[in-house]
Protein backbone atom coordinates (compact mmCIF):
# COMPACT_ATOMS: atom_id res chain seq x y z
CA UNK A 1 0.00 0.00 0.00
CA UNK A 2 2.99 2.43 -0.32
CA UNK A 3 3.25 2.51 -3.90
CA UNK A 4 2.46 5.21 -6.57
CA UNK A 5 1.17 8.42 -5.10
CA UNK A 6 -0.39 9.98 -2.03
CA UNK A 7 -1.60 12.93 -3.01
CA UNK A 8 -5.64 13.51 -4.05
CA UNK A 9 -5.75 13.81 -8.00
CA UNK A 10 -2.96 11.46 -8.93
CA UNK A 11 -3.24 7.75 -9.73
CA UNK A 12 -2.58 4.86 -6.92
CA UNK A 13 -1.62 1.59 -7.93
CA UNK A 14 -5.05 -0.82 -8.63
CA UNK A 15 -3.58 -3.28 -6.15
CA UNK A 16 -3.24 -0.72 -3.84
CA UNK A 17 -6.08 0.91 -4.56
CA UNK A 18 -8.45 -2.13 -4.17
CA UNK A 19 -7.04 -3.20 -0.62
CA UNK A 20 -8.23 0.23 0.19
CA UNK A 21 -11.35 -0.07 -0.92
CA UNK A 22 -11.88 -3.14 0.18
CA UNK A 23 -10.63 -2.04 3.75
CA UNK A 24 -12.54 0.56 3.93
CA UNK A 25 -15.74 -1.91 3.17
CA UNK A 26 -14.54 -4.21 5.84
CA UNK A 27 -14.37 -1.43 7.89
CA UNK A 28 -18.42 -0.34 7.41
CA UNK A 29 -19.42 -4.13 7.37
CA UNK A 30 -17.62 -4.59 10.46
CA UNK A 31 -19.30 -0.98 11.90
CA UNK A 32 -22.52 -2.13 10.46
CA UNK A 33 -22.38 -5.30 12.26
CA UNK A 34 -21.42 -4.48 15.67
CA UNK A 35 -24.35 -2.35 16.12
CA UNK A 36 -26.73 -4.47 14.02
CA UNK A 37 -25.79 -7.98 15.14
CA UNK A 38 -23.87 -7.73 18.17
CA UNK A 39 -25.40 -10.27 20.52
CA UNK A 40 -24.05 -8.52 23.50
CA UNK A 41 -27.22 -7.10 25.30
CA UNK A 42 -26.21 -4.09 26.30
CA UNK A 43 -25.70 -2.83 22.78
CA UNK A 44 -28.51 -4.48 21.73
CA UNK A 45 -30.70 -2.66 23.99
CA UNK A 46 -28.98 0.48 22.86
CA UNK A 47 -29.47 -0.18 19.82
CA UNK A 48 -32.97 -1.34 20.32
CA UNK A 49 -35.23 1.05 18.53
CA UNK A 50 -32.67 1.75 15.71
CA UNK A 51 -32.23 -2.71 14.67
CA UNK A 52 -36.22 -2.73 14.76
CA UNK A 53 -36.66 0.55 12.69
CA UNK A 54 -33.93 -0.98 10.29
CA UNK A 55 -35.62 -4.61 10.12
CA UNK A 56 -32.60 -5.99 11.39
CA UNK A 57 -33.39 -9.36 12.80
CA UNK A 58 -33.82 -8.38 16.38
CA UNK A 59 -34.58 -10.24 19.75
CA UNK B 1 -3.88 5.52 2.22
CA UNK B 2 -4.87 8.75 0.51
CA UNK B 3 -8.10 7.12 -1.13
CA UNK B 4 -8.80 4.78 2.13
CA UNK B 5 -9.13 8.29 4.00
CA UNK B 6 -10.83 9.88 0.70
CA UNK B 7 -13.66 6.73 1.11
CA UNK B 8 -13.96 7.07 4.85
CA UNK B 9 -14.17 11.36 4.74
CA UNK B 10 -16.68 11.12 2.50
CA UNK B 11 -18.62 8.15 4.20
CA UNK B 12 -18.59 10.01 7.61
CA UNK B 13 -20.08 13.06 6.05
CA UNK B 14 -23.02 11.43 4.16
CA UNK B 15 -22.94 9.00 6.88
CA UNK B 16 -23.87 11.90 9.70
CA UNK B 17 -26.13 13.32 7.50
CA UNK B 18 -28.72 10.01 6.63
CA UNK B 19 -28.00 9.23 9.90
CA UNK B 20 -29.67 12.53 11.32
CA UNK B 21 -32.43 12.78 9.05
CA UNK B 22 -33.20 8.89 9.32
CA UNK B 23 -33.13 9.54 13.40
CA UNK B 24 -35.68 12.07 12.97
CA UNK B 25 -37.78 10.13 10.58
CA UNK B 26 -37.80 7.34 12.97
CA UNK B 27 -38.72 9.19 15.57
CA UNK B 28 -41.93 10.68 14.24
CA UNK B 29 -42.88 7.37 12.09
CA UNK B 30 -41.61 3.66 13.50
CA UNK B 31 -40.57 4.84 17.53
CA UNK B 32 -44.00 5.60 18.38
CA UNK B 33 -45.20 2.33 16.50
CA UNK B 34 -42.40 0.61 18.70
CA UNK B 35 -43.74 2.53 22.18
CA UNK B 36 -47.68 1.03 21.18
CA UNK B 37 -45.83 -2.45 20.64
CA UNK B 38 -44.46 -2.82 24.10
CA UNK B 39 -47.25 -2.10 26.03
CA UNK B 40 -48.86 -5.12 24.49
CA UNK B 41 -45.19 -6.97 24.97
CA UNK B 42 -45.23 -6.32 28.98
CA UNK B 43 -49.48 -6.41 29.29
CA UNK B 44 -47.99 -9.71 27.81
CA UNK B 45 -45.59 -10.59 30.64
CA UNK B 46 -42.27 -8.47 29.40
CA UNK B 47 -39.84 -8.92 27.19
CA UNK B 48 -39.75 -12.13 25.39
CA UNK B 49 -36.50 -12.55 24.13
CA UNK B 50 -37.44 -16.14 22.40
CA UNK B 51 -40.22 -17.15 20.19
CA UNK B 52 -41.22 -20.13 22.38
CA UNK B 53 -42.77 -17.84 25.49
CA UNK B 54 -45.03 -15.81 22.53
CA UNK B 55 -47.88 -18.07 22.14
CA UNK B 56 -47.99 -19.46 25.82
CA UNK B 57 -48.38 -15.53 26.90
CA UNK B 58 -50.96 -14.65 24.20
CA UNK B 59 -53.40 -16.43 25.86
CA UNK B 60 -53.78 -14.35 28.32
CA UNK B 61 -53.36 -10.92 26.66
CA UNK B 62 -56.65 -10.46 24.83
CA UNK B 63 -57.80 -9.74 28.06
CA UNK B 64 -54.82 -7.37 29.37
CA UNK B 65 -54.97 -5.88 25.68
CA UNK B 66 -58.97 -4.51 25.68
CA UNK B 67 -58.41 -2.50 29.19
CA UNK B 68 -54.54 -1.76 28.14
CA UNK B 69 -53.47 -1.35 31.40
CA UNK B 70 -50.01 -3.45 31.49
CA UNK B 71 -49.81 -4.88 35.28
CA UNK B 72 -46.76 -3.04 37.07
CA UNK B 73 -45.39 -6.19 38.88
CA UNK B 74 -45.49 -8.06 35.74
CA UNK B 75 -43.76 -5.82 33.70
CA UNK B 76 -41.35 -4.73 36.55
CA UNK B 77 -39.57 -8.34 37.18
CA UNK B 78 -38.32 -8.95 33.60
CA UNK B 79 -36.33 -5.79 33.27
CA UNK B 80 -34.50 -6.44 35.87
CA UNK B 81 -32.83 -9.67 33.95
CA UNK B 82 -31.98 -8.06 30.69
CA UNK B 83 -29.03 -5.57 31.74
CA UNK B 84 -28.46 -2.21 31.17
CA UNK B 85 -30.83 -0.20 29.13
CA UNK B 86 -31.12 3.52 27.96
CA UNK B 87 -33.77 5.02 30.18
CA UNK B 88 -37.08 6.00 27.86
CA UNK B 89 -37.22 9.56 26.77
CA UNK B 90 -34.29 11.92 25.92
CA UNK B 91 -31.39 8.91 26.48
CA UNK B 92 -33.29 6.45 24.32
CA UNK B 93 -33.65 8.61 21.41
CA UNK B 94 -30.08 10.08 21.92
CA UNK B 95 -28.43 6.45 21.43
CA UNK B 96 -31.48 6.22 18.64
CA UNK B 97 -29.17 8.78 17.21
CA UNK B 98 -26.32 7.64 17.87
CA UNK B 99 -26.69 4.21 16.46
CA UNK B 100 -28.47 5.64 12.95
CA UNK B 101 -25.64 7.93 12.98
CA UNK B 102 -22.49 5.57 13.32
CA UNK B 103 -24.66 2.86 11.39
CA UNK B 104 -25.15 5.24 8.33
CA UNK B 105 -21.87 5.79 8.38
CA UNK B 106 -21.19 1.96 7.94
CA UNK B 107 -23.55 1.64 5.56
CA UNK B 108 -21.60 4.69 3.58
CA UNK B 109 -18.60 3.02 3.99
CA UNK B 110 -19.94 -0.10 1.90
CA UNK B 111 -21.22 2.37 -0.40
CA UNK B 112 -18.83 4.01 -1.42
CA UNK B 113 -16.31 1.59 -1.46
CA UNK B 114 -17.92 -0.62 -3.34
CA UNK B 115 -19.12 2.16 -5.90
CA UNK B 116 -15.48 3.37 -6.43
CA UNK B 117 -14.89 -0.15 -8.04
CA UNK B 118 -17.66 0.83 -10.55
CA UNK B 119 -16.15 4.10 -11.44
CA UNK B 120 -17.58 5.96 -8.67
CA UNK B 121 -20.42 8.05 -7.59
CA UNK B 122 -20.28 11.39 -10.24
CA UNK B 123 -23.02 13.60 -9.01
CA UNK B 124 -26.03 13.30 -6.30
CA UNK B 125 -28.52 12.14 -9.33
CA UNK B 126 -26.23 9.22 -9.90
CA UNK B 127 -26.46 8.54 -6.06
CA UNK B 128 -29.78 8.53 -6.07
CA UNK B 129 -30.00 5.38 -8.20
CA UNK B 130 -26.52 3.55 -6.17
CA UNK B 131 -28.90 4.47 -3.17
CA UNK B 132 -31.68 2.71 -4.61
CA UNK B 133 -29.73 -0.42 -5.33
CA UNK B 134 -28.78 0.09 -1.34
CA UNK B 135 -32.22 -0.45 -0.34
CA UNK B 136 -33.37 -3.16 -2.41
CA UNK B 137 -29.99 -5.03 -0.87
CA UNK B 138 -30.62 -3.98 3.02
CA UNK B 139 -34.64 -3.31 3.41
CA UNK B 140 -36.24 -4.26 0.28
CA UNK B 141 -34.49 -8.07 -0.06
CA UNK B 142 -34.14 -9.03 3.64
CA UNK B 143 -37.83 -7.24 4.08
CA UNK B 144 -39.59 -9.88 2.07
CA UNK B 145 -38.55 -12.84 3.65
CA UNK B 146 -38.39 -11.02 7.40
CA UNK B 147 -40.52 -8.43 7.43
CA UNK B 148 -39.55 -5.56 9.81
CA UNK B 149 -41.03 -6.87 13.16
CA UNK B 150 -42.26 -5.21 16.00
CA UNK B 151 -41.47 -5.76 19.86
CA UNK B 152 -43.73 -9.11 21.32
CA UNK B 153 -43.92 -10.33 17.79
CA UNK B 154 -42.89 -14.25 17.19
CA UNK B 155 -39.84 -15.10 15.44
CA UNK B 156 -37.20 -17.95 14.50
CA UNK B 157 -33.64 -18.15 16.38
CA UNK B 158 -31.36 -15.02 15.87
CA UNK B 159 -28.55 -16.52 14.51
CA UNK B 160 -30.52 -17.92 11.87
CA UNK B 161 -32.18 -15.34 10.98
CA UNK B 162 -28.96 -12.93 11.16
CA UNK B 163 -27.42 -15.65 8.68
CA UNK B 164 -30.34 -15.41 6.19
CA UNK B 165 -30.35 -11.95 6.12
CA UNK B 166 -26.58 -11.30 5.43
CA UNK B 167 -26.92 -13.75 2.59
CA UNK B 168 -29.83 -12.58 1.15
CA UNK B 169 -28.06 -8.71 0.97
CA UNK B 170 -25.01 -10.61 -0.44
CA UNK B 171 -26.99 -12.54 -3.04
CA UNK B 172 -29.02 -9.40 -4.49
CA UNK B 173 -25.92 -7.35 -4.28
CA UNK B 174 -23.95 -9.83 -6.20
CA UNK B 175 -27.24 -9.91 -8.70
CA UNK B 176 -27.48 -6.41 -8.99
CA UNK B 177 -24.15 -5.87 -9.80
CA UNK B 178 -24.12 -8.40 -12.32
CA UNK B 179 -27.04 -7.18 -13.76
CA UNK B 180 -25.91 -3.42 -13.82
CA UNK B 181 -22.36 -3.79 -14.58
CA UNK B 182 -21.93 -6.98 -17.11
CA UNK B 183 -22.91 -7.23 -20.82
CA UNK B 184 -23.89 -10.72 -20.95
CA UNK B 185 -27.50 -12.46 -21.39
CA UNK B 186 -26.19 -15.95 -19.19
CA UNK B 187 -24.45 -13.33 -16.43
CA UNK B 188 -28.13 -11.72 -16.21
CA UNK B 189 -29.44 -14.83 -15.84
CA UNK B 190 -27.48 -15.65 -12.96
CA UNK B 191 -28.11 -12.38 -11.58
CA UNK B 192 -31.92 -13.22 -11.77
CA UNK B 193 -31.11 -16.48 -10.00
CA UNK B 194 -29.24 -15.02 -7.24
CA UNK B 195 -31.63 -12.70 -6.41
CA UNK B 196 -34.66 -14.87 -6.30
CA UNK B 197 -32.35 -18.11 -4.51
CA UNK B 198 -32.66 -16.96 -0.83
CA UNK B 199 -36.21 -16.72 -1.46
CA UNK B 200 -36.49 -19.86 -2.98
CA UNK B 201 -34.76 -21.42 0.29
CA UNK B 202 -36.90 -19.20 2.50
CA UNK B 203 -36.24 -17.52 5.61
CA UNK B 204 -36.19 -19.03 9.20
CA UNK B 205 -40.08 -18.50 9.70
CA UNK B 206 -41.42 -19.02 14.11
CA UNK B 207 -43.10 -22.15 14.86
CA UNK B 208 -46.37 -19.82 15.40
CA UNK B 209 -47.10 -16.50 14.22
CA UNK B 210 -49.40 -15.65 16.99
CA UNK B 211 -48.57 -12.48 18.32
CA UNK B 212 -50.79 -10.02 20.75
CA UNK B 213 -49.67 -7.11 18.46
CA UNK B 214 -52.57 -5.75 16.35
CA UNK B 215 -52.33 -6.61 12.22
CA UNK B 216 -52.92 -2.86 12.12
CA UNK B 217 -50.18 -1.80 13.95
CA UNK B 218 -47.85 -4.14 12.43
CA UNK B 219 -48.78 -3.25 9.16
CA UNK B 220 -48.03 0.32 9.55
CA UNK B 221 -44.60 -0.41 10.58
CA UNK B 222 -43.73 -2.38 7.81
CA UNK B 223 -44.72 0.71 5.47
CA UNK B 224 -43.09 3.16 7.93
CA UNK B 225 -39.71 1.17 8.02
CA UNK B 226 -39.98 0.84 4.22
CA UNK B 227 -40.24 4.39 3.03
CA UNK B 228 -37.63 5.50 6.19
CA UNK B 229 -35.00 3.37 4.82
CA UNK B 230 -36.06 4.31 1.10
CA UNK B 231 -35.31 8.14 2.44
CA UNK B 232 -32.38 6.81 4.24
CA UNK B 233 -30.62 5.32 0.97
CA UNK B 234 -31.57 8.36 -1.20
CA UNK B 235 -30.10 10.82 0.97
CA UNK B 236 -27.37 9.10 1.30
CA UNK B 237 -26.32 8.48 -2.31
CA UNK B 238 -27.07 11.64 -2.78
CA UNK B 239 -25.20 13.21 -0.17
CA UNK B 240 -22.01 11.15 -1.12
CA UNK B 241 -22.41 12.08 -4.89
CA UNK B 242 -22.68 15.67 -3.50
CA UNK B 243 -19.29 15.55 -1.50
CA UNK B 244 -17.25 13.68 -3.75
CA UNK B 245 -18.02 16.23 -6.43
CA UNK B 246 -16.73 18.97 -4.49
CA UNK B 247 -13.58 16.82 -3.52
CA UNK B 248 -12.43 15.75 -6.98
CA UNK B 249 -13.33 19.27 -7.94
CA UNK B 250 -12.88 19.99 -11.88
CA UNK B 251 -10.77 16.82 -12.47
CA UNK B 252 -11.14 15.20 -15.96
CA UNK B 253 -11.82 11.62 -14.99
CA UNK B 254 -13.63 10.95 -11.82
CA UNK B 255 -11.97 7.41 -12.55
CA UNK B 256 -8.87 8.28 -12.46
CA UNK B 257 -8.85 11.59 -10.07
CA UNK B 258 -10.49 9.81 -7.26
CA UNK B 259 -7.27 8.62 -5.81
Amino acid sequence: MNTASVSLGASVSSQSRFMQLALAALLGIFVMGFVGFSHIEAVHNAAHDYRHSMAFPCH
Amino acid sequence: MTLFRNVVFIAAIAGLVAGVVLACMQAYATVPLILKAEVYEQAGGGHQHGHAAAPAANATDTNAMSSAVPAPAEAAAPAEDEGWAPADGFERFAFNVVANVVTGIGFALILVAVSEFAGGIGNWRQGVFWGLAGFAVFTLAPGLGLPPELPAMPAADLAQRQIWWTATAVATAAGLGLLAFRKSLPLAILAVALIVAPHIVGAPQPDSFETPIPEGLHHQFVVAVTLTNLVFWLVLGAVVGVVRGRFTGTATSLRDSFA
